[in-house]
């Protein structure tokens, strides 16, 4: 009989947690853009607190006032008013509601449209892979905007649809990342144990694939809000986005762009601004996150 | 030893054909193995002589692009061939288990140790996650993993190689298997782990009662680990028999090749023999037996016929002319 002395029986494991102070001493650290979006996602949470007036509800009487630092603007409208006298501070403050949960919502069935064909093609394979591939190809293929003012004008614009729209225009780059990302899973020794432990394809795609694929999925979800929230602006501006009562930052601006001739800035600018900083933040820390995370993931 | 007889191929042959069909691989051609309950069985051949596909065709799971031409494959006395595919998922991990070329790549690096040990068990028994996690601990501690109550919920990276060696160990024999097919599981490791390792493996198949299948192309490991011998050439099982009989009295010129490549120490400083000449082709072999290019002891018929299986003592055979003198029948009918 052979008794083994296992190497490891001295080993101490010396658990080193890594210190909070740690992750924000990263290497370029995109602490600005995460200060604005976190700044917006509180403004859209508390909305209902931080607005001066209702959003939805003007007066003719005071039409087209300018910024209070303007000739003729008052403290009492700060950013001024729009041409059926709605406060136009209110109206970006609950336009960063719209933005947030459109946004949000639109990248989560995306990203979950999109990462389970994705899985289920790329590990499947064969007529699976094929059907997906050529599905993705023919989606891509589509120019995005175009497609998504297609089925717009199809089911009618509501908040809903938009989110859905956004959605079924979108999941193509997340199943062909996330298929190549499974692909290369397959091969992983641990996925083959998996498969000679008996373990069903359901079993293995979501106990062993999907954790590992998660980390590419949120990158791609940081990349594709800058995007969603792009598209969905412009289909407010084009009239076939979030309906008129409901202050979305892309129909402020399709509201404001006639006032631009006669000098009614304001009307423009600053929704501009705001979608402008959002998606900017939202694409700093996208790449920081690529990198971070993934450095496969390039391209994109 | 050797018990009732667990698994049986008889003349098995899995081919990897091209998508036209017009190029055909015979990665594995008519084999024909036996292999009783506790019994080892080493599986040795140079690199592309079959091995794999064999390990892979015992466990139903070839490529696409491959498949099984011919044979039986009786385990427990059912055919493995004739099993659904849910029937097949059932058998693996449950009773037959593998362990594969790069157990240090085996485990996930998402999930605790516990988690994957134990896997296997909810898997295949529907074992809550409570009943499931003291096995995985009973199981660490039979693959000695020291401390295995703190152990059994880290992670890999915590790991050294040869720890997540003997975890991988423990999956295989997590559902106690009747047979374990340990794909050259010791390539990756150092040599001291590499034998540490071999008694382990021993040890758990003392324990378990399990049959072992060792495919490697180390003869020294074979020699260490098994009872039984076969040599594979091309797809072919070139001679098999106890590994005794063989190490002393190699029948085919090609196992003698082999046995004279490797150094002994009781050689004085004699250059070690190597084999001239490259491995055939699999797709275009040659018309008589797959080693003639090769062969010192060649012969015309050699060249035109292939040579059947010639039993030359019970439990042993040989693909070779030279066996038929010897021969008691031949197997190949």
């Amino acid at each position: 009989m052979t008794v083994i002395t296992p190497p490891d029986a001295a080993i101490v494991t010396v658990a080193s947690a890594p210190r909070p102070a740690a992750f924000w001493r990263l290497k370029g650290f995109p602490l600005i853009p995460i200060l604005i979006l976190v700044f917006i996602a509180l403004v859209a949470i508390f909305a209902d607190v931080l607005a001066p007036y209702d959003p939805t509800i003007g007066s003719l009487a005071r039409r087209f006032r300018p910024p209070f630092w303007q000739e003729g603007g008052s403290t009492a409208y700060l950013l001024g008013t729009d041409h059926v006298g709605r406060d136009v501070l209110s109206r970006l403050i609950y336009g960063a509601r719209v933005s947030m949960v459109v946004g949000i919502t639109a990248v989560l069935v995306a990203g979950g449209i999109g990462t389970l064909l994705g899985i289920l093609s790329g590990y499947l394979g064969g007529w699976a892979d094929q059907v997906v591939m050529r599905l993705t190809d023919t989606w891509l293929a589509l120019p995005a905007l175009t497609f998504a003012i297609f089925l717009a004008a199809i089911v009618g614009p509501s908040e809903l649809n938009i989110i859905l729209i956004l959605g079924l225009v979108y999941w193509t780059r997340y199943a062909r990342v996330i298929r190549g990302e499974v692909l290369s899973l397959k091969q992983r020794e641990f996925v083959r144990l998996a498969i000679v432990a008996g373990c069903s394809s359901r079993t293995i795609m979501w106990r062993h694939i999907l954790p590992n694929v998660i980390n590419s999925a949120v990158v791609l979800a940081t990349l594709m809000l800058g995007v969603v929230i792009v598209t969905e602006a412009s289909l407010s501006f084009l009239g076939v986005g979030v309906p008129p009562p409901k202050p979305a930052w892309g129909l402020m601006m399709a509201d404001g762009k006639k006032g631009l001739l006669v000098g009614y800035w304001w009307l423009t600018v600053f929704p501009g601004v705001c979608i402008m900083l959002m998606v900017l933040s939202a694409n700093l820390l996208g790449d920081w996150l690529r990198v971070k995370l993934d450095p496969q993931l390039r391209q994109l | 030893m050797a018990g009732q007889t667990l698994l049986s191929l008889e003349h098995l042959s899995a081919h990897y054909v091209s998508q036209q069909g017009t190029r055909v691989v015979r990665a594995v051609d008519d084999v024909t193995i036996s292999l009783g309950a506790g019994e080892t069985l080493g599986i040795v051949g140079e690199s592309g002589s079959g091995k794999t596909t064999l390990a892979l065709t015992m466990m139903r799971l070839l490529p696409p692009a491959a498949r099984i031409v011919a044979g039986r494959m009786m385990f427990e006395g059912e055919d493995l061939l004739k099993k659904s595919d849910e029937e097949m998922r059932k058998v693996r991990g449950k009773r037959i288990a593998m362990i594969l070329q790069d157990p240090m790549a085996s485990l996930n690096p998402l999930f605790s140790i516990g988690n994957q040990v134990a896997e296997p068990i909810r898997v295949h028994e529907g074992a809550a996650s409570r009943t499931a996690w003291q096995r995985a601990i009973q199981l660490l501690k039979s693959v000695r993993i020291a401390s295995p109550d703190t152990r059994v919920s880290q992670f890999p990276h915590e790991m050294s190689g040869g720890m997540r060696q003997r975890i991988v160990g423990a999956i295989g024999i997590s559902c106690e298997p009747r047979l374990l097919i340990a794909d050259e599981p010791t390539t990756s490791l150092d040599l001291t782990i590499q034998a540490q390792y071999l008694n382990l493996l021993r040890d758990l198949q003392r324990e378990h009662g399990l049959a072992l299948i060792f495919i490697t192309h180390n003869l020294g490991i074979v020699a260490k680990m098994c009872d039984q011998l076969a040599v594979m050439y091309a797809g072919r099982v070139v001679e098999q028999g106890p590994v005794s009989r063989i190490f002393n009295a190699p029948t085919h010129p090609y196992t003698k090749a082999l046995l004279g490549s490797i150094p002994r120490m009781t050689d004085g400083g004699e250059r070690l023999t190597a084999i001239d000449g490259q491995p055939p082709d699999l797709s275009n072999l040659p018309a008589g037996c797959a080693f003639a290019p090769r062969c010192p002891a060649v012969t015309t018929r050699c060249r035109v016929e292939a040579p059947p299986e010639f039993v030359t003592e019970p439990g042993r055979s040989a693909r070779c002319w030279l066996a038929e003198p010897m021969a008691l029948r031949s197997s190949a009918a």
